[in-house]
């Protein structure tokens, strides 16, 4: 929602966007690599804010559609399915690279499909319940994945899908190092673009949800589902709407995954990673894009940030701290802080919803 | 009641609660254009017949028929979208969404523009939006309540909340609009102010049921009142003739049987 008086604020934040990898490849790619982490993790937390932010839906398995969407593009652009089954390789002698114009919208579809299959059922679930029937299901993906490699060998289990095609975006692949006017953009750095756009649209899309009959629907049934079907609201058919349109991103997050890894197991799509995915939308500020946005850059690239500082730590305990589990412990006393000083997140959505007269509600009640 | 101009012709309902007998063949007639009061002592089943026919409850017996149409009270939304709109006792509105918002999701039933256009931002969404946005300004004027319009619901006065929760049920242009106890917990001056909305809302030719304890209110506004008590229908008729009823005396003083403490 860009207002007239942002348009300097866009410009500079959009220009700053397009330097930042440039001026972080020249300290390592590892640094742009926290970046294309991040940016996947946004895509994620934005597609789970509109099941659990917008309408209220406590969703704990959400990775699963990255899980599906990161599976899709691996078995359709990599060997793997040719190697393994003659049927498909006779079918595609040049064996399989699906094209990102393809992927994408296919990985969205195919996981939408599967955010309303696995919705379906726990329609009639609210709070508690709901978050442990979706946390099964999240297993439940997992599980198959793992073990979907006989009789027929379609995931190769716990083994994972290697040697899966960077996406090429018109013919120029991102896994290659690229020479623009003499810089070298690296392949962690195309990717940033890539997915940088990919946010950008789902930001839109999110907000312009929000902004909508539909998004107005998902907070009445977040606020009070009774009172929204004595409104005549169809709340079957709008939550399974949610969980549908949620799990899209998910599935395009995935796609870019597994292009961007070249290489998916089943260990990636853990109950960790949902638990992850949600503190960043929680943490963030449930329902506001711009807060889980922050969230989810803070979770994503904190841990890698630490991973810095937890070194010179474990030398001057000689050792005796494990680096990992000092990570772990800063980032938990992190988000123990930020929950026990901002409750409703970093940065909730300001109590005025969608307000009209910009300069009314400085004294507004937070309470 | 001739059959042309009853609105709502509910009958023979009744309802188990496990061993309790909440209703039992129970039925009523609101003539379309009329405030039809539905009052009883506490525990009479008045809620309990109001979440049946806004399909809130599943009835186990029962006929219903809106504007001559048989319909079934089985699923909440329906209800609402063959045009029976209510309110609540303990007052439900979306606390966290402005008070215009409120009224925005009352608009949902009744229109239409789907979510992909929404994200094209198309023109037919553009327009349903600005025809939303400008009903439910008119029904927050109607209330009473257009300068807190951008007001966060729950920051709302008690009073206020009772109105905002009135103009999203007119959002749904119900044909019939059922209050639960909408005076509950009002001052004197609120109930004057409600007196006077339910008013203006019967000018407009829409039907109001209306379950009270305020006698005063019911009495006032009326055009026809039922009773129940224990879940039996016990007097139907205008105020004035239900308010010598001996089974109403007896049941608001207890005469006839015994107190249930």
């Amino acid at each position: 929602m860009s207002k007239p008086q942002g348009l300097p604020v866009f410009l500079i934040s959009a220009v700053a966007l397009a330097v930042v990898p440039l001026l972080l490849q020249g300290f390592g790619e590892a640094w742009v690599r926290i970046l294309d982490t991040a940016l996947l993790y946004i895509l994620l937390a934005l597609g789970l804010n509109i099941v659990v932010g917008f309408a209220g839906l406590l969703d704990l398995g959400y990775i699963a559609f990255y899980a599906v969407g990161a599976y899709l593009f691996a078995l359709l652009a990599s060997p793997h399915l040719t190697d393994n089954i003659p049927a498909i390789a006779a079918m595609f002698p040049h064996g399989l690279h699906a094209p990102i114009w393809l992927a994408i919208p296919l990985a969205a579809g195919v996981s939408a499909l599967a955010g309303v299959l696995l919705g379906a059922p726990t329609l009639k679930l609210r709070g508690d319940y709901l978050a442990i029937v979706t946390l099964g299901f999240g297993e439940i993906i997992r599980v198959f994945l793992n073990n979907l490699d006989a009789p027929v060998n379609i995931t190769n289990g716990p083994k994972g899908v290697n040697s899966i095609d960077a996406i090429s975006v018109g013919g120029v692949s991102l896994g290659a190092p690229m020479n623009v006017a003499g810089w070298t953009l690296y392949p962690v750095t195309l990717h940033y673009y890539l997915f940088l756009l990919i946010v950008v649209v789902a930001v839109i899309m999110s907000q312009r949800l929000h902004d909508s009959r539909l998004g107005r629907a998902w907070m009445a049934i977040r606020e009070d589902e009774i009172a929204a079907k004595a409104m005549g609201l169809n709340t079957r058919n709008i939550k399974l709407l949610a969980f549908g349109l949620g799990a899209m991103f998910g599935g395009v997050a995935g796609t870019l995954f597994a292009s961007f890894q070249g290489f998916v197991s089943p260990e990636s799509f853990s109950l960790q990673e949902s638990v992850m995915v949600v503190a960043m939308v929680v943490l963030g500020g449930s329902g506001h894009i711009p807060g889980v946005i922050l969230g989810a850059f803070l979770l994503a690239s904190l841990p890698e940030v630490l991973r810095h500082v937890a070194g010179p730590l474990q030398a001057m305990t000689g050792g005796r701290l494990d680096a990992a589990i000092l990570r772990q412990l800063l980032v938990a006393l992190a988000m123990i802080g930020i929950m026990l000083m901002r409750p409703r997140g970093l940065w909730p959505s300001p109590r005025h919803e969608d307000r009209m007269i910009p300069d009314e509600g400085e004294a507004g009640g937070r309470a | 009641m001739s059959a042309a101009a009853s609105l709502l012709n509910v009958a023979g309902v009744s309802k188990r609660f496990g061993g309790v007998q909440a209703l039992s063949d129970v039925g009523l007639c609101i003539t379309a254009g009329h405030v039809h009061g539905l009052i009883g002592p506490n525990g009479a089943g008045k809620t309990t017949f109001f979440n049946v026919i806004t399909g809130l409850v599943p009835s186990d017996k029962g006929r219903f028929e809106l504007a001559g149409q048989a319909y079934k009270p089985t699923a909440v939304h329906k209800v609402a979208q063959a045009g029976i709109a209510r309110t609540f006792q303990n007052i439900r509105l979306f606390a966290d969404m402005s008070a215009l918002d409120n009224v925005r999701v009352g608009r949902h039933v009744r229109t239409q523009v789907g979510w992909w256009q929404a994200l094209l931002r198309t023109k037919a969404f553009l327009h349903e939006e600005a025809l939303i946005t400008r009903d439910a300004m008119a029904l927050l004027d109607f209330v009473g309540l257009a300068g807190k319009a951008q007001q966060t619901a729950r920051t709302l006065s008690y009073g206020d909340q009772r109105r905002l929760e009135i103009a999203r049920a007119l959002a749904t242009e119900p044909k019939l609009l059922a209050l639960d106890e909408p005076a509950a917990g009002m001052n004197a001056t609120e109930k004057l102010q409600l007196h006077e909305l339910i008013e203006r809302i019967r000018q407009q030719g829409r039907s109001v049921l209306l379950i009270e304890h305020d006698v005063k209110l019911v009495m006032g506004l009326c055009d026809h009142v039922t009773v129940l008590d224990q879940g039996k229908l016990i007097a139907s008729g205008s105020p004035a003739h239900v308010q010598r009823d001996p089974a109403v005396i007896a049941a608001y003083l207890g005469g006839a049987h015994q107190p249930t403490e």
